[in-house]
């Protein structure tokens, strides 16, 4: 009887030669390091010797300076008194003012695009993907640099067109009616939020108990009030007043109401019909993706049409929609810093002044590359979480 | 087999009944069910066919009733005259020379010109399948030099013309086609690097398309405008547009890279078992069984990526580099023709629009082709 014995385990010996996978692995890797680290140090040398050279300390000093830079739209105070640190957050709040609006109207106007892509309707069909066809197609920069062209040929304040009572457009602007807001008046946004909070938990334990024991519960009487009667007590008793202002022209210029600048207006309605153009693909494509099956089988439970539509077919659409939205979402923040070319001054634009002002050219880019950086984690946390709240839940 | 015999005889078929009567013809019949299907959609028709005839006229008669489309000379009076009630599309012969080549030299010109036709004949090539060959990189490189030669020129009678005369429509296509030749190598390398069991080159990888891809192209731009002479020792002094073209490649790498990785994901691990089994190396295995297979899942989002990265080419109007947007906009600097950059815009507009609708045509039918498969 023969046995064959057991062959012996590759050696554990390491073999000083390329043929080794470990070896070679070792090897790319600390030669790629290596070239790595050469090239940084090597650009690192050249930046300290050239600095030195043109008498530009490096370090974030000069952010207490005073900036001297003005500022023409800004919603916290500030004087061109104020420092570089200060101007810098004026940035940082116009570009999230600027991204903020942008994201939540392309969402609207996407979403409705998209849908009236796929209507039954067939000129609303063709409509809507010529507008998808004609905005996707051609360069941001271009379309936003046409706005703002039409925006200064739109007639001056004195000849303003008004096509409401307290709107006007003219080359100054969007002017709307706006609310003064007190003290008295926060504390009942307060309350708003605080009801809706309160009316969400409420809706949530009334459908666990629904899951139960099947009957279904009204929620209107909450939601009446919570998000109703709550804010209309807190208004009535720290006696907030809810009179708008209408804006008027006095001289050249309107006085009271809320300005929208030609600079703004021109880059937000720029980045939110050409994100729409995109996001109405994406939530076409989402719709697409729910098999017919379900609709039709919801519809032959004599479910109504817009039930079906919300609690059939987007629920499963948005698990297709989210990733792609997110990066939208993403690609609309980033796009927010062509406000540079017509001059609204976001956070490319005064670091840029201040790159122009100081010299100081790594510090100031840094500082776009740190908050672009901290948007886009924000927002894709953000996604995630929603994301994962969607997801298909399976048994 | 008994059970044949028990099947009743064949009922007396029934003669099928007429189709009910549509009213109307064809065409009605059409409009009834796309148009005015129900009394909501109708409205709806009704609106948009009133918004659509009204603003149909009013751009017939800004574009063209009321259009000014010579004028002598920079003569623009006539123009003016208009208060905005018409287009003055006499700025379009006035400027195209300037718009589409930029400060080339006038009497030069046609050398750009066939750099662009070269362009479009090589996108064209490409896009065929059955040049999907090795033989078309041997092409695209010996296209990529001759462009180069035209452009630059000082041999064989051809004036030299330095780097910042050239302009216009040449300068986005270089800018486009030379970011995408370079960029598309390295977003595979990067690609394969990030799928890599080695943990320095992931990372290494991963930082750079995480880096890359977390900030606007904007700032890149600044780096490459701004910074980029201060990272250079005394002396090296690296031309405008080179540097925006690396800075293009180093954008284009990033986002290639996320595209491509998206095959390789989509490789089943059975091709990569395969290839290993027949003792192929790394580069072997790669090039010849797994990046053939992963590229062809993501061609249509590839297209898609080539069109947002030409249209964002025109960026670099930021940094002061002379490509179709920025000449666009310099030749409406003239005081004569400074309230017409309206339709200076449009018709760069319609450029653009042609070079990007054309490939987003292309991704669409290899998109129904790949269906159909």
């Amino acid at each position: 009887m023969t046995t064959s014995t057991p062959k012996r385990p590759p050696s554990r010996h390491w073999r000083l030669s390329l043929s080794d996978p470990r070896v070679a692995g070792l090897f790319w890797q600390v030669l790629v390091v290596a070239i790595a680290v050469a090239i940084v140090t090597f650009l690192w040398s050249n930046a300290v010797h050239n600095l030195s050279v043109r008498r530009i300390s490096t370090g974030f000093a000069f952010l207490g300076r005073e900036a001297g830079m003005p500022i023409a739209d800004s919603w916290i105070d500030y004087t061109p008194k104020d420092t570089y640190l200060r101007a810098f957050i004026v940035g940082i709040v116009n570009t999230l003012r600027v991204a903020v609006i942008g994201i939540v109207l392309a969402t609207v106007i996407g979403t409705l695009v998209g849908i009236a892509r796929l209507s039954s309707n067939w000129l609303l069909a063709r409509l809507a993907a010529v507008y998808v066809e004609v905005l996707r197609d051609l360069p941001l920069l271009l379309q936003l640099l046409f706005w703002y062209v039409l925006m200064q040929g739109l007639p001056a304040a004195r000849q303003a067109w008004k096509p409401v009572e307290g709107v006007f457009l003219s080359n100054r602007g969007l002017i709307l009616p706006s609310v003064p807001m007190h003290e008295a008046n926060w504390w009942t946004v307060l309350a708003l939020v605080a009801g809706l909070i309160a009316f969400h938990l409420v809706r949530r334990r009334l459908i666990a108990q629904q899951m139960r024991d099947g009957r279904a519960r009204p929620t209107w009487p909450y939601a009446l009030g919570l998000v109703v009667a709550l804010p209309a007590l807190v208004s009535w008793l720290v006696g907030a007043s809810w009179s708008i202002t209408l804006p008027e022209l006095r001289g050249f210029n309107f006085v009271g109401g809320l300005t929208l600048a030609p600079e703004y207006f021109a880059l937000l309605i720029a980045l939110v019909t050409y994100t729409s153009a995109f996001i109405a693909e994406i939530v076409r494509s989402g719709i697409q993706a729910v098999p017919r099956g379900q609709s039709e089988a919801a519809k032959a439970l004599g479910l109504k049409r817009g039930f079906v539509l919300q609690h059939i077919v987007l629920p499963q659409a948005l698990r297709v929609i989210i990733p792609p939205m997110t990066s939208q979402y993403l690609n609309l923040t980033k796009n927010s810093s062509l406000a540079v070319a017509v001059g609204y001054q976001d956070i490319v634009s005064i670091a840029n002044t201040t790159l122009n002002q100081t010299g100081q050219a790594i510090e100031s880019i840094a500082l776009i590359m740190m908050v672009f950086l901290t948007i886009s984690l924000g927002i894709s946390l953000f996604m995630n979480w929603y994301n994962a709240r969607i997801a298909l839940m399976e048994r | 087999m008994s059970s044949v015999a028990h099947l009743p005889q064949d009922p007396l078929p029934i003669a099928p009944r007429p189709a009910p009567r549509a009213l109307g013809g064809q065409f009605t019949a059409w409009l009834r069910a796309n148009l005015f299907a129900s009394i909501p959609s109708s409205i709806m028709t009704l609106v948009m066919l009133f918004l659509l005839g009204k603003a149909l006229i009013g751009l017939w008669q800004w574009g063209i009733a009321n259009a000014i489309w010579t004028v002598s000379g920079n003569d623009t009076s006539a123009c003016r005259a208009l208060r905005g009630a018409g287009a003055c599309w006499a700025v379009v012969p006035e400027k195209y020379r300037f718009i589409l080549f930029g400060t080339y030299p006038f009497d030069e010109q046609w050398r750009p010109a066939l750099v662009v036709v070269i362009f479009i004949a090589l996108f064209a090539v490409s896009s065929r399948r059955s040049f999907w060959r090795k033989e078309l990189f041997l092409l695209w490189a010996a296209a990529l030099i001759v462009i180069g030669c035209l452009m630059w020129g000082g041999f064989l009678g051809l004036s030299f013309v330095t780097q910042d005369r050239w302009g216009g429509l040449p300068v986005t296509l270089i800018l486009a086609t030379f970011g995408l030749a370079f960029g598309f190598p390295l977003g595979i390398l990067v690609a394969l690097g990030r799928r890599s069991k080695l943990p320095a080159i992931r990372s290494l990888c991963v930082l750079y398309v995480e880096l890359i891809r977390g900030v606007p192209l904007i700032s890149l731009l600044f780096m490459a405008s701004v910074m980029f002479p201060l990272f250079m020792p005394d002396g090296v002094n690296i031309d405008k547009l080179l540097r925006a073209q690396i800075a293009f490649i180093l954008y284009a790498g990033a986002y290639l890279a996320e595209v491509v990785r998206g095959g390789l994901q989509a490789v089943p691990r059975g091709q990569y078992e395969a290839a290993d089994a027949l003792g192929l190396s790394y580069w072997e295995k790669n090039a010849l069984i797994v990046l053939p297979q992963a590229i062809r899942h993501v061609i249509p989002p590839l297209v898609n990526t080539f069109i947002a990265f030409f249209k964002d080419t025109s960026l670099v109007l930021i940094i002061g580099i002379f490509d179709l947007l920025t000449t666009a906009k310099t030749a409406i600097v003239d005081p004569a023709w400074q309230s017409f950059s309206v339709e200076v815009y449009i018709f760069v507009g319609v450029i653009y629009f042609v070079f990007c609708f054309a490939m987003s045509r292309y991704s669409r039918r290899l998109e129904a082709q790949r269906g159909t498969n």
